[in-house]
Parts: structure tokens; C-alpha cells; sequence
């Protein structure tokens, strides 16, 4: 008779546990499907021709659009890309191919595993010092500095454990045939890895996409448009920041176009980035 | 004639060799440079502030701008109540989330439904602001304020965490908003935590009628201790500098109150909300210690995060 009392006790907490399991489950997943549907719901309405093509209206005028933001977001992620990819690869390549089991390379693998989560809102305040307060103005390419700091150590990582999963024995076929490093290195193992490298990349792309925090101080933002990331910069994070805190109904409404926009391109870029993975864990 | 050609290029590869891997070496040391380089800037930046208020503005919960007072502690109590709230919070739910999708769930749906979870950390903060703002925020105030006010705010004592006017903003607010943001952080954490616990180990406790949950509680979280300390580590650390997530539902006033639905300021939050507008000065230098501070908060949380993490590195290499 006991034992069915404590056989019973033990299914009820099971039941209770799996049931609770399953409710933060659903939780997880509403949150996320909340959010897109309030992205939709209020952000569709705002998206049309003149959000593509007009600049941002001015305080209290009607229309507008985020086309200079639009714009400006993709120079400087732009030139971001263009920054961190050939920093973040070599390095990579330093780490997996030279480093072998020294302090350097462990040092460095730890402070980029720090660097990913350290506060970005820092990385922002660092480029401000050593650079805006400098040359005095705000600009696109101090922007583009504050989100390569965020992406180096993002595309470094991924590019170092996708070389790692190269099997020694190509890098021995190719020193065999008398290949010296440096080609082993780009033309064999870098190639061979080169979608799992892709996947860094793309990550990266994505993450620095949605960065605000790093731009405030850097990028800041320009109510008109510039082909010169030489001067303060539009971009659609900080935009966004600036319309959704406004008291402007046309703003707000045009920061939740930016942000279904932006949400919308930075978790396409994430599927994405998993797609390329799947194909290359298959291959 | 052959054998000199063959010589130039070996020494011409030789070169090649050296220089690439020079190079390399100077990118992967970049890391280290910035690193150096960010805390020696915010040093010399934040200097005429120790120089002012020397170890006083460590212990002083002044922030007054009109008359040149600054002190870190409302903004580093903001962060960690804040932080601390969201782990509460996030800590069981993302618990649930990784036994879910290693014990419940049908494998048919693990990858579907990992991807979503990982995708919500995907979602930039500013995104979580806005949300906060506009869509959670007057949930909370209409709903959520009033029946914690009822309930927790009837104990005597606790019941001040509760009170005060209901308006959806506040220190309560920006946590919840957090806790959302950090599940995925922890949660595929934990979920590798579970997963690199032996077959075997788990068998043995199904045979002798253990149940799922009780394989759980007793048989994985005592294996994989140290690696769901890490999980939990590595969010708190996400949680202490995320910015415009807080910034928007924070409240931003500069004050220390006990209530949990009073506005406060966290440190990225005041930093957001007044680097734009701060002259060169005693509020410039300030600013910047406060970013040291926070830097060298989130330095050793996320050391200590990665240290408790590359044990169980190594207990998935003594496995593979």
C-alpha cells in the first residue's frame, strides 16, 4: 500500500514537471510569434513606394520614408563587411592553422569568446573616444569601425572551428605535393570549409545589422541623405530609436516599418546562414 | 640551370610562407589590441572623474548634473536589479525549453522548434524595446502590476518591492523584457549541457524505473553542474549590458527606490540616454567610468561563464 502512495507521488511530480516543460515551450515560441505579428501588424501599413524612396520627414511634416536610412544601414554594414571579413578569416586562419596549443592563441580564443557578449554599448563609447572626439564629427565610417569590433570576433570563431573540422590528412596530401602553407592554407582548407566560413559570415551580417547601441555614439543619424559616410550617417537602428521614442504619429509609425524591415532581413539572413550549415554537415 | 629555378621559387615560397603567417599572427592579435586598447581609453577618459571624486564615486549615489555630483551606484544597482530579475525569470523557463526539446519533444519537430527558440535571440534588441514600449508595457500596467500588487503587495514588508503608481514602466518592466531576450542564451546552453550527458548513464537510471523527470533533476543537472552555471553565467552577462531593450522601458530616472514598479536607470541605459548630450567635463568623464564599470562587470561575469563552460568542453572530449 505504501509503495503505491509513492509510486502515485512520483507520477503526479513527473506529470507536473513535463507539464511545465511544455508550457515554457510554448512560452518561448508565442513570445517570438508575438513579436512577428506585432511587427506585421503595425509595420506592413507603413511600408509602400514613399517609404523606399523619400527621405525622412522632418519633425511634424507628414510622408516621409527611411530611404536615406535604408541607404545608409546598407554603406555601412557595407563597409563593415568589407572591414571584418578579411580581418576575422586570417585570423581564423592564424588560430587553427599556427597556433597549434600556445598561450597566444588560447588568449586570444578567450578574450573573442568574451568580445562576443561584451556590452556593445562600450564598443560604441570606445570609437567615440578614439575616434569621433578626434576628427570632431560624428560619421558613417566610425560606425562601420564600432560594428567590425563586433563582428571580427563572430566571423574569427566560426572561421576557426569550421578550419578545425578539416581533417588533417588534405593538409598532409597537399604539403605532400610540395604546396606551401600559405596555399595549403586558403586553397585547400579554407576552400574546403568554405560554407561553413560563409555561415560566420552571414552570422556576423546579421548580427551587426540589427546593432543600435554602437551607432548612437558613432553613426548617430542625418535627417537627409549623403552618399558620404564622411559625415554623420543615417541608418535605420538608430532611426528607428529616435521615430519610435517620438511623439509623432507618422514617425512612429514609420519606425515600425523600419523595424519589421530590419527584423524581417536579419532573420533571413539567420535561416540562411543555417541552410548553408545543414549542406555542409551533409556534404 | 633547372636546379637554380627550382631554388628562386622555394625561396620565393619561403618568403610567402613568412609573410602569411606574420600576417595572420597580426590579425588574430587585433583582438587582443582593441581589448587593451578599450580599457586604456575608457581609463584615460574617465580619469578626471577618479581624480575628482577618487574612490567616493564608487560608493555615492549621486547623479546631479546641475551641480557636478556623480556617483555609480543608482546606475549599477539598476543594472544588477534588473539583471538579476531577468534571471528569475529566465533561468526555469529556459530550463523548460531544454528538457523540452531534449526529452519531450518528437524528433520530427526538434529542428523546427530549436531554430525558433534561436531565432528569438537573432531578433535585435532595439526590436525588444519597441515591443516592451508599446505592446508589453500597457499589458503589464493594466494587467500584470495591478495583480502583483494585490497579492505580493498584501504581505507586510515585501509588499513595498509592489507599490507605488502602476504606469507599465519600471525596473520590473525592463527585467521581464530581459528575461525574454537571455532564454535563448541559456536555453541551448542547457540543451548542450543535457545533451553531452553519456547514453549510458541516463539508461541506467530509466532501467531502474526512474522517471523523465527525476532523470532530469538527479541525473543531469548533477552531471552537467558546472556547465548550466556557465549557461546561466553567460546570460546574466548578456543581461548586464544589453542597452536599448532597457532603455525603452526603464524609465530613466536617476533615483534608488526599493519598488520594482519605480523607473530606474540602468548603466548602458543612462549612458544611452545622456552621451549625446553631456558637455566635455565632469558628466563626459563620468559617463565613461560608468562604461568602465559596466565593462569590467560584464569582463568577469563572462570569464567566469567561459571558465565553468570549457569544463564541460572537456567532458565532451573525454566522451568523444
Amino acid at each position: 500500500m505504501m509503495d503505491l502512495a509513492i509510486y502515485k507521488r512520483r507520477k503526479t511530480k513527473n506529470i507536473i514537471g513535463l507539464f511545465l516543460s511544455n508550457f515554457a515551450m510554448l512560452l518561448g515560441i508565442a513570445a517570438l510569434l508575438s513579436i512577428l505579428f506585432v511587427l506585421f501588424y503595425n509595420g506592413f501599413a507603413a511600408i509602400d513606394f514613399n517609404f523606399f524612396v523619400n527621405s525622412t520627414p522632418a519633425a511634424g511634416s507628414p510622408n516621409g520614408g527611411l530611404a536615406n536610412a535604408i541607404i545608409g544601414s546598407l554603406m555601412i554594414v557595407g563597409i563593415t563587411t568589407l572591414l571584418s571579413t578579411p580581418a576575422g578569416i586570417l585570423a581564423g586562419i592564424y588560430l587553427s592553422e599556427y597556433s597549434g596549443g600556445n598561450i597566444f592563441g588560447s588568449i586570444t580564443r578567450f578574450i573573442s569568446d568574451i568580445m562576443l557578449s561584451a556590452p556593445s554599448i562600450v564598443i560604441g563609447l570606445f570609437v567615440y573616444a578614439v575616434y569621433v572626439s578626434k576628427v570632431r564629427h560624428y560619421s558613417g565610417y566610425a560606425g562601420a569601425f564600432a560594428l567590425s569590433l563586433i563582428a571580427i570576433p563572430v566571423i574569427l570563431r566560426t572561421t576557426e572551428n569550421m578550419l578545425r573540422l578539416i581533417p588533417v590528412q588534405l593538409r598532409e596530401a597537399a604539403f605532400a605535393l610540395g604546396a606551401p602553407k600559405w596555399k595549403v592554407s586558403i586553397n585547400i582548407v579554407l576552400r574546403a570549409a568554405r560554407n561553413g566560413v560563409l555561415t560566420g559570415l552571414l552570422l556576423a551580417i546579421a548580427r551587426v545589422s540589427g546593432e543600435t547601441a554602437p551607432l548612437l555614439f558613432t553613426a548617430l543619424s542625418n535627417q537627409y541623405f549623403t552618399s558620404s559616410l564622411n559625415k554623420p550617417t543615417a541608418n535605420l537602428p538608430v532611426v528607428i530609436y529616435q521615430f519610435a521614442l517620438s511623439p509623432y504619429k507618422n514617425w512612429i509609425s514609420l519606425a515600425w516599418g523600419g523595424a519589421l524591415l530590419i527584423t524581417l532581413t536579419v532573420l533571413l539572413l539567420n535561416i540562411i546562414a543555417r541552410v548553408f550549415l545543414k549542406e555542409n554537415k551533409t556534404a | 640551370m633547372k636546379k637554380d629555378s627550382r631554388e628562386k621559387v622555394i625561396a620565393v615560397q619561403k618568403i610567402q610562407d613568412y609573410l602569411f603567417h606574420k600576417i595572420t599572427f597580426f590579425f588574430a592579435s587585433l583582438v587582443l589590441l582593441f581589448l587593451i586598447g578599450i580599457i586604456i581609453t575608457l581609463v584615460i577618459a574617465a580619469l578626471p572623474t577618479f581624480k575628482e571624486f577618487g574612490f567616493g564615486f564608487f560608493i555615492s549615489d549621486d547623479w546631479d548634473i546641475v551641480n557636478k555630483k556623480f556617483g555609480i551606484l543608482i546606475s549599477v544597482y539598476g543594472t544588477l536589479v534588473t539583471a538579476f530579475i531577468a534571471l528569475l525569470i529566465a533561468v526555469p523557463i529556459s530550463f523548460g525549453i531544454a528538457i523540452f526539446l531534449t526529452e519531450i519533444c518528437p524528433p520530427m519537430l526538434k529542428r523546427f522548434l530549436g531554430t525558433a527558440i534561436e531565432l528569438l535571440a537573432a531578433v535585435p534588441s532595439i526590436i525588444y524595446g519597441m515591443f516592451g514600449l508599446f505592446v508589453f508595457a500597457p499589458f503589464y500596467g493594466s494587467y500584470i502590476q495591478p495583480f502583483l500588487q494585490s497579492t505580493i503587495g498584501k504581505i507586510p514588508f515585501v509588499g513595498v518591492i509592489v507599490s507605488g503608481p502602476m504606469n507599465g514602466i519600471g525596473m520590473l518592466c525592463a527585467g521581464i523584457i530581459l528575461s525574454f531576450m537571455i532564454i535563448p542564451f541559456i536555453a541551448s546552453v542547457m540543451r548542450d549541457v543535457i545533451e553531452i550527458v553519456p547514453l549510458v548513464i541516463k539508461e541506467s537510471a530509466y532501467g531502474i524505473g526512474c522517471t523523465t523527470w527525476e532523470v532530469v533533476t538527479k541525473i543531469v543537472i548533477p552531471y552537467g553542474k558546472n556547465g548550466i552555471i556557465g549557461g546561466i553565467m553567460l546570460g546574466l552577462g548578456r543581461a548586464l549590458g544589453e542597452t536599448m531593450a532597457v532603455t525603452f522601458v526603464i524609465g530613466n530616472a536617476q533615483k534608488i527606490k526599493l519598488s520594482l514598479f519605480a523607473p530606474g536607470a540602468s548603466i548602458s541605459s543612462t549612458l544611452a540616454n545622456q552621451f549625446g548630450e553631456a558637455e566635455p567635463g565632469l558628466h563626459y568623464s563620468s559617463l565613461f567610468a560608468l562604461g568602465l564599470g559596466l565593462f569590467i562587470i560584464t569582463f568577469v561575469v563572462l570569464t567566469a561563464a567561459k571558465l565553468m563552460l570549457r569544463n564541460m568542453e572537456k567532458k565532451e572530449g573525454v566522451k568523444s
